[in-house]
């Protein structure tokens, strides 16, 4: 086997998933990309050079730090408390509970519901009056509360339905890292007089550690992509209380076809996910050598 | 070496060759959106369907394009991507983004001087006010719609109420609010007096309460709006008292959807809702409802609503032509008919109410009326340039008047202001 | 002393277990409430109110469902077997060779994991149809394809696999293709799985890029279906959105169900290096 060779072993292996990549990403994003330095084109105007014009718009915009705001509170609030519910998740499914296949079919099921269809279902359960939480909180003797149409809980109310939707879909992935460890390695700390607690946080939590990574590393992406359930639940009202940046770029792409607006949006928050995710793929490639 | 074996090949050919399931012939394409559920996609189809049995040379094929905002998506992306459809339907005020955008031709351009006086000429004013720039027709009306007030006829007997009569005007709109608000035992309002929602489509309904009590929300040309005068802001704040003061209307933004059944459960005993919701009150409200003009309040007035057919730039002479014929047949009287009787929405022309069905059909069903009266005092809907930004401005200033946050005059003076940094290039 | 108090830390866990899946699956419940009884039952629950199927043969009526499930699943399944393809050719040339450029390239594909698809909706639009693939269900996968985070997924499954494996191979004279098939995707079966998974629950739900690129019932996906019955202007009608999204993941639950105990399994022994 020599150099050569290889050589061209590489090149066969790259070439159909480069020309892809290149043509369905990396030409169009540059494409795209360099609208945000000239003015939005209009069909009896065209976009002029504008430079950082648009960044200095953004640096302006209120609007838009009030989004940014929002998403860190979203991502604060959904991140762990979902990767926390999935684990604890994983960990029943994984004991011999009662009722184990109920369990995982249930905490499963978010992910093969689609959003759009069951975004109108939370709407119900959201709903003031006649609404299902409304129902029970008031037959509770308490006020009626309206959750997606005041500014101060709609962003919660978005949280929520976000949370359902991904810990389930985490669960999979720490069921599978569960498995994956040697029951031998508890036995003998069982017999050592171990408490559970002891066990999960000495062995079973540092053994999981990679899946933790994967599926923080997709908690982070999925906190700044997932957006249908604001599309149908509360098209990022009232007053973009629950705007989340991917949002705000949705919204400024195919709403008011501002492209040269939505681009410079998109920039910062590539710029944004690539310091955060980029810090994560370093941990998650030194990380993985250790099995 | 890499071999690349016969397998890799043969799943690759049978990947692409899923290809072939596309569907290509020679078509007029009509994107149209749904805005009123399954029953309005299945009427569209029926429609063309029958179109094409007595036009056995064209084919026309309808495509669902999903809610008003995926509708202008995909033609806005088909036509910048080079491939318009001939035809879509698609909101009436976002005319001056399409006119804006260069995307759309006149009507005019392919018409006769007779079509003009004859046929655009025959549409209800009102409708044609969201339809035309500077006098030339862009839009020719299709499933259009007006807001009206349904009431629930047991509550106003309930509370002593003559149910044959609705309230009038502002004044007795707020009365009868008041009589009909409804506390349970557990001092949660079981009942609210009324229900304008103000998520959704918030803007229209306000711009109803701006024209009754005699004010404008824009020049018409789309490049002026009006949101900082008295009779604006007066009509923002008449909206807010209703549940900031007055308590007769949940606070907070009301979601549209919900609005409904809100109704059908009791918890409003009056709402605003489209006329296109004529068909669903009728079928799922278990208790006896009635329909009226909104209230006045220096005078009555509504804005219109609803979606145009346009026609794209770049369609070839010989598809315009069809186009043509297509849309004339589609609003033509009959047709209108069978459309307004399916989903609710008004008969564009008063000739479509003309016909002996509708004529049955507002016999079994006088609601149906309200609508037809009301577009004599109809006004057009907010329509401006880069009109989605103005409208998330106004809609916006709205959500935090409704919660409370800020004075209506306030919201509005500042929001006018945001408004003429942005139409500023286009005066 | 000590057993009480793990009985009742049993208990309790037990309790909260069912507390939780009780609480994950009430959309389901209450889908299933609202799609069996007539419309004025949306928000009553009264155990004794009628059933209906009228919600299901309304909602079957106005769309054709089962053309769509099928272009949905043509669709998924098109999409996860050509990432599989791609993806181990692209993360075996990063995880075992060495070439020039490599770390170029590889950021390269970093950048397509941060980048929204849907950004490039108008770009992408254009190229399909240059290609004269409009209206086609490849179309809707083709820029979906090479994934990046399906290959960086691979490369680090690859690079965990002890080198001397391949090694041993090479010296029996297998090809790089033969390597792959027999080394390295036995190996990274839980890979496959998990990636499979992130990929099919996205695809399947994907909604904005097959609407503009789809225009017939031939090509289009249940997503665009399912839209007919939301952002509606009449108000929204939870009996029928109830039966269609029933219906429509119906045949994906029954999978799960069938093949949860397959599904975990392989997981597990993959597991087990």
């Amino acid at each position: 086997m020599n150099k050569k060779n290889n050589l061209i072993n590489v090149f066969y292996l790259l070439v159909p998933g480069f020309v892809l990549l290149i043509s369905f990403t990396h030409i169009p994003a540059v494409k795209t990309l360099m609208n945000s330095f000239y003015s939005t084109a209009k069909g009896r105007r065209a976009s002029k050079f504008v430079g950082l014009e648009n960044y200095e718009t953004l640096w302006q915009d209120a609007t838009f730090w009030k989004v940014f705001s929002n998403n860190i509170i979203y991502a604060l609030g959904v991140i762990p408390t979902s990767i926390l519910l999935s684990l604890a998740m994983a960990l029943w499914v994984n004991s011999k509970i009662i009722g184990r296949p109920f369990l995982r079919f249930s905490y499963f099921l978010p992910t093969v519901l689609p959003l759009i269809a069951v975004g109108n279902i939370w709407l119900f359960f959201y709903a003031p009056g006649f609404g299902l939480i409304d129902q029970i909180v008031t037959s509770l003797g308490f006020p009626s509360l309206n959750i997606l149409g005041s500014q101060e809980s709609s962003l919660f109310g978005v949280m929520a339905v976000g949370i359902w939707k991904e810990a389930g879909f985490y669960m999979i992935f720490y069921l599978a890292g569960l498995q994956a460890i040697p029951p031998d390695l508890k036995e003998a700390a069982m017999i050592e007089g171990a408490n559970k607690w002891y066990i999960f946080w000495r062995i079973t939590f540092p053994l999981l550690t990679p899946t933790t990574l994967f599926v923080s590393v997709n908690a982070v992406i999925n906190s700044f992509r997932q957006i249908d359930h604001i599309v149908v639940m509360t098209q990022g009202g009232p007053d973009y209380a629950s705007t989340l940046l991917l949002y705000y770029i949705y919204e400024s792409a195919f709403v008011f076809w501002d492209t040269a607006y939505a681009t410079t949006l998109s920039v910062v928050l590539i710029l944004l996910l690539c310091l955060i995710a980029i810090g994560q793929f370093f941990v998650l490639d030194k990380k993985v050598h250790y099995q | 070496m890499i071999k690349f074996n016969f397998k890799v090949v043969s799943i690759f050919a049978l990947l692409f060759s899923l290809n072939s399931f596309s569907a290509k012939s020679v078509e007029l394409e009509f994107y149209f959106p749904v805005a009123v559920g399954g029953a309005a996609a299945s009427t569209v189809e029926e429609l063309t369907n029958t179109y094409m049995e007595l036009n056995p040379g064209v084919t026309i094929k309808p495509i669902y394009a999903g809610s008003y905002t995926d509708a202008t998506t995909k033609a806005i992306t088909a036509a910048k991507g080079g491939n318009p459809p001939p035809m879509a339907v698609l909101i009436a005020i976002d005319i001056f983004k399409f006119y804006d955008e260069d995307l759309v031709m006149p009507w005019d351009d392919i018409l006769s001087a007779e079509e003009k006086e004859n046929w655009v000429g025959g549409f209800y004013s009102a409708f044609m006010k969201n339809s035309q720039i500077d006098g030339v027709t862009y839009g020719i009306p299709f499933q259009r719609s007006t807001p009206v007030l349904y009431y629930n006829k047991d509550a106003f007997r309930e509370v002593g109420l003559d149910p044959e009569r609705p309230p009038q005007n502002w004044a007795e709109q707020l009365e009868y609010a008041q009589k009909l608000t409804k506390k349970g035992s557990d001092g949660n309002i079981e009942r609210y007096g009324i229900r304008i929602p103000t998520k959704g489509f918030p803007s229209w309904l306000t711009s109803g309460l701006i024209y009754q009590n005699g004010g404008q929300m824009t020049n018409g040309l789309g490049t002026e709006t009006f949101l900082d005068t008295p009779e604006v802001i007066e009509a923002v704040q008449y909206l807010v008292d209703l549940s900031e003061k007055h308590k007769v209307m949940r606070p907070g933004t009301l979601e549209w959807g919900a609005t409904p059944k809100a109704f059908f459960e009791g918890q409003t005993a009056m709402m605003w809702t489209t006329t296109g919701n004529l068909t669903n009150v009728r079928k799922n409200a278990p208790f006896d409802f009635g329909v009226a003009m909104l209230p006045a309040g220096k005078s009555f007035g509504a804005p219109t609503g609803g979606g145009n057919f346009y026609i794209f730039k770049g369609t070839p002479a010989d598809e315009l032509e069809a186009t043509k014929d297509f849309v004339k047949w589609m609003t033509a009287p009959d047709q209108a008919g069978v459309w307004t009787m399916a989903t609710g929405y008004v008969a564009p022309r008063p000739d479509a109410w003309e016909t002996q069905a509708m004529k049955d059909y507002v016999a079994d069903f006088p609601p149906a009326l309200v609508a037809k009266e009301q577009l004599a005092y109809a006004d057009a809907e907010f329509s401006t340039y880069e009109n989605p930004k103005t409208v998330k401005i106004f809609n916006t200033a709205l959500e935090n008047v409704m919660s409370g946050s800020i004075s209506p005059a306030d919201a509005m003076k500042q929001a006018q202001i945001d408004i003429d940094k942005i139409l500023k290039d286009y005066r | 002393m000590k057993t009480i108090a793990n009985f009742l830390s049993e208990r309790l866990n037990v309790i909260g277990a069912w507390l939780l899946a009780l609480l994950w699956v009430m959309p389901l419940l209450y889908a299933i409430w609202a799609a069996t009884h007539p419309i004025e039952y949306e928000a009553n629950f009264d155990i004794f109110a009628p059933l209906t199927t009228y919600n299901f043969t309304n909602a079957w009526s106005q769309a054709p469902f089962a053309r769509y499930l099928l272009n949905t699943v043509m669709m998924t399944t098109m999409i996860v077997i050509s990432q599989f393809i791609l993806c181990t050719f692209v993360a075996f040339a990063f995880a075992r060779f060495e070439f020039p450029f490599k770390n170029i390239l590889f950021a390269m594909v970093l950048l397509q994991l941060l980048i929204m698809p849907d950004i490039l909706i108008v770009e992408n639009y254009k190229t399909i149809r240059f290609l004269g693939l409009m209206d086609t269900i490849l179309a809707i996968g083709l820029p979906y394809m090479a994934s990046g985070f399906g290959i960086f997924l691979l490369r680090q499954t690859f690079k965990s696999i002890p080198k001397e494996l391949d090694d041993a191979a090479r010296i029996d004279g297998a090809g790089v293709l033969r390597i792959i098939w027999n080394v390295y995707v036995p190996l990274s079966m839980p890979t496959f799985v998990a990636y499979g998974l992130v990929s099919i629950s996205f695809h399947w739900n994907n909604f904005l890029w097959p609407l503009i690129i789809t225009n017939s019932v031939e090509t289009r996906p249940l997503t665009v279906g399912l839209s007919i019955f939301s952002m509606s202007e009449a108000g929204v009608e939870w009996a029928t959105i109830s039966a269609g999204t029933l219906m429509t993941t119906a045949p994906l639950f029954i999978a799960f169900l069938i093949f949860q105990r397959q599904f975990i399994a392989s997981f597990m022994t993959a597991g087990i290096k």
